[in-house]
């Protein structure tokens, strides 16, 4: 056969780059910080000195140990009830990364598939998915949440639910733009000609090249997800006391802060901050990442 | 008998002009155009970008519906088969694009793509998927080791191997092949060029080749319909239209290709112009405002198809040879 003639040349088997090198340019202060809080948070139990939800109200308004009137019992001081901010703080990264990950997720499943949905069917379903898509995105993100949440009351599985149902459009909008240009790739007629149903297609070759999409902007909606948690919280319409939501704890500290009372409020204040921005770091370098049109730079 | 038979076919797309104006035009990417693919021979369509060769190639894979005309495969219309008659024809018809980059799904392994057809058209055991990939791959000029790779570990070359072998899992009669060597480097082309006339005479296919390398129409094709504006200008056996070919686009068009041999002295004809709109065809023979050898019946009456000698034009400088 004349293909004996030809050499065929194919990439050695075994990649020859390290995992080190792979992982070299990873942002390591975000990856740090959101690491020491998912630790925070997985081993809240273990590592918390004091009971989160109850305090001695003869231990009120302690200050930080160094501190004149602070105590090492009480390394971060104590609030108006008394009870530990460390334990308090602790506890409450659980709360933050529990609603923050599962909102971001159900909003990101929610999101992707109404938007696969949109952009490969087209037509009326289109119409129906988008038109629904941009009068969600004209109500203020958080009004709306606030609107959801006097009506189904305050509890932290509503408030991944009211998240989830606010955020999805995001997902919805970017995934679809993926798919109207994916759809009319050669790869994806080809599958139309070997015979694959519409279902086969849109699970086989158009979800698996917009998943990444959806990853970065799961990164980046993770920081908007936890700020509009904590802000539910604040507001009083977030998750319920006594469970310890850093939110909750800048509300109950704000009445404290003109007395100097400080930590109730910059403590909670600077764990948010922390973790936002972490997130949005870790966001923004996934971004460059994976998007090919990013990836020169 | 042919396998695969047009006539009449015709493609129409509605194009909105303005926001406002609400009047409507029409793009008439193919417009009556007739041919047959005989079993185990080449058909080729040459012509400029815009010409409808993609189009009729959509309309054959059934990812455009026609607006007009039919297409028998077999000896039956397409527009009457059943469910399972519908089934046949997608297994019996497969397809090689353009671009080697885009066609080939680029999260699948090399295995997963070339089995995609055969697993999803019938029930077949994985041992019995894998045994046919490896034939294929086989087939196609490719070691056995690049089942396992993704897409993006291959050449364009070694691509279109690919993508020849996933076309040819379900064994069939007739493969599109739209443009399968323009991406390529010219040195890659002969090579799968060669591949394809070898597979051709081992597996008995057909192929409609659409091109507009004129030079690899002529090598692979047994017929060659050259179309202008989605209209057929000529149609004849392949060597004797790219030697002597009789419409004056035909002409212009197999001048403007490079000789095969760099002595070989021949006239140059060259196109004044650019292709016209589709929405907007000139009256009469669509080619009367860029032709050489224009007459004034041209811009007027609309040229049939006819025979003219051993072929078809449609030229009314044959007008009087016919009578």
């Amino acid at each position: 056969m004349s293909m004996s003639s030809e050499t065929i040349v194919l990439p050695p088997s075994v990649s020859t780059r390290s995992a080190a090198s792979r992982l070299g340019d990873l942002p390591m202060i975000p990856i740090i910080i959101l690491a020491v809080i998912a630790f925070m948070a997985i081993f809240a139990d273990v590592l918390a000195p004091h009971n989160p939800e109850v305090g001695a109200l003869t231990a009120r308004f302690k200050p930080p140990f160094w501190q004149t009137g602070g105590t090492m019992d009480h390394i971060l001081g104590t609030d108006q009830l008394g009870r530990d901010v460390l334990s308090r703080l602790i506890f409450g990264a659980r709360v933050s990364m529990v609603v923050g990950f599962t909102a971001v997720i159900f909003a990101g499943v929610v999101g992707t598939v109404l938007g696969i949905l949109a952009g490969y069917l087209g037509g009326w379903a289109d119409q129906v998915i988008m038109r629904i898509t941009d009068a969600w995105l004209a109500l203020p993100a958080l009004t709306f949440a606030i609107f959801l949440a006097a009506i189904v009351g305050p509890s932290m599985w509503n408030i991944v639910i009211i998240l989830g149902l606010v955020y999805w459009t995001r997902y919805a909008r970017v995934v679809r733009g993926e798919v109207l240009s994916l759809k009319e790739r050669e790869f994806v007629r080809l599958a139309i000609v070997a015979g694959c149903s519409k279902a086969t297609i849109m699970r086989r070759h158009i979800l698996p090249n917009v998943v990444n999409s959806a990853i970065v902007l799961a990164t980046l909606m993770l920081g908007v997800v936890i700020v509009t948690e904590a802000s539910l919280s604040f507001l009083g319409v977030g998750v319920p006391p006594p469970k310890p939501a850093w939110g909750l704890m800048l509300s109950d500290g704000k009445q404290g802060l003109m007395v100097g009372y400080w930590w109730l409020t910059v403590l909670p204040g600077c764990c948010i901050m922390l973790m936002v921005l972490s997130a949005n770091l870790l966001g923004d370098w996934l971004r460059v990442k994976l998007d090919p049109q990013l990836r020169q730079l | 008998m042919p396998v695969l038979e047009a006539a009449g076919l015709t493609k129409h797309f509605q194009a909105r002009r303005g926001l406002f104006s609400g009047s409507r035009g029409v793009v008439r990417a193919v417009d009556d155009i007739s041919f047959s693919i005989e079993s185990g021979r080449t058909l080729g369509v040459v012509g400029e970008s815009g010409c409808g060769k993609t189009t009729t190639a959509k309309l054959v894979l059934g990812l455009e519906e026609p607006t007009g005309g039919s297409i028998r495969f077999e000896g039956r219309d397409l527009q009457e088969l059943d469910p399972a008659g519908r089934r046949h024809y997608r297994k019996s018809v497969q397809a090689v694009f353009q671009d080697p980059f885009a066609s080939l799904s680029p999260r699948m392994r090399i295995s997963d793509i070339i089995a995609e057809p055969l697993v999803t058209n019938e029930t077949v055991t994985s041992g019995e998927v894998r045994r046919r990939v490896l034939e294929l791959l086989d087939l196609v000029g490719l070691p056995e080791r690049s089942a396992d790779l993704f897409p993006h570990e291959f050449s364009g070359g070694q691509r279109q191997r690919i993508a020849i072998a996933r076309a040819l899992a379900l064994s069939p009669k007739l493969v599109v092949l739209d443009e399968p060597v323009s991406a390529l480097d010219v040195s890659i082309r002969a090579q799968i060029l060669n591949l394809l006339r070898d597979l051709q005479d081992r597996l008995g296919l057909s192929y409609l080749f659409i091109a507009h390398d004129l030079a690899a129409v002529a090598h692979m094709s047994h017929t060659i319909v050259v179309m202008y504006l989605g209209k057929i200008v000529e149609v004849g056996d392949a060597q004797t239209l790219a030697r002597a070919p009789k419409h004056p686009y035909t002409a212009a068009l197999f001048s403007a290709a490079l000789p095969s041999h760099p002595d070989e002295r021949r006239e140059e004809i060259l196109l004044a112009g650019e292709v016209p709109s589709p929405l907007n065809p000139p009256s009469g023979c669509r080619f009367h405002p860029r032709c050489p050898q224009v007459m004034p019946v041209c811009g007027q009456q609309e040229p049939a198809l006819a025979q003219v000698g051993d072929r078809f034009v449609a030229c009314h400088l044959y007008d009087q040879a016919r009578h």
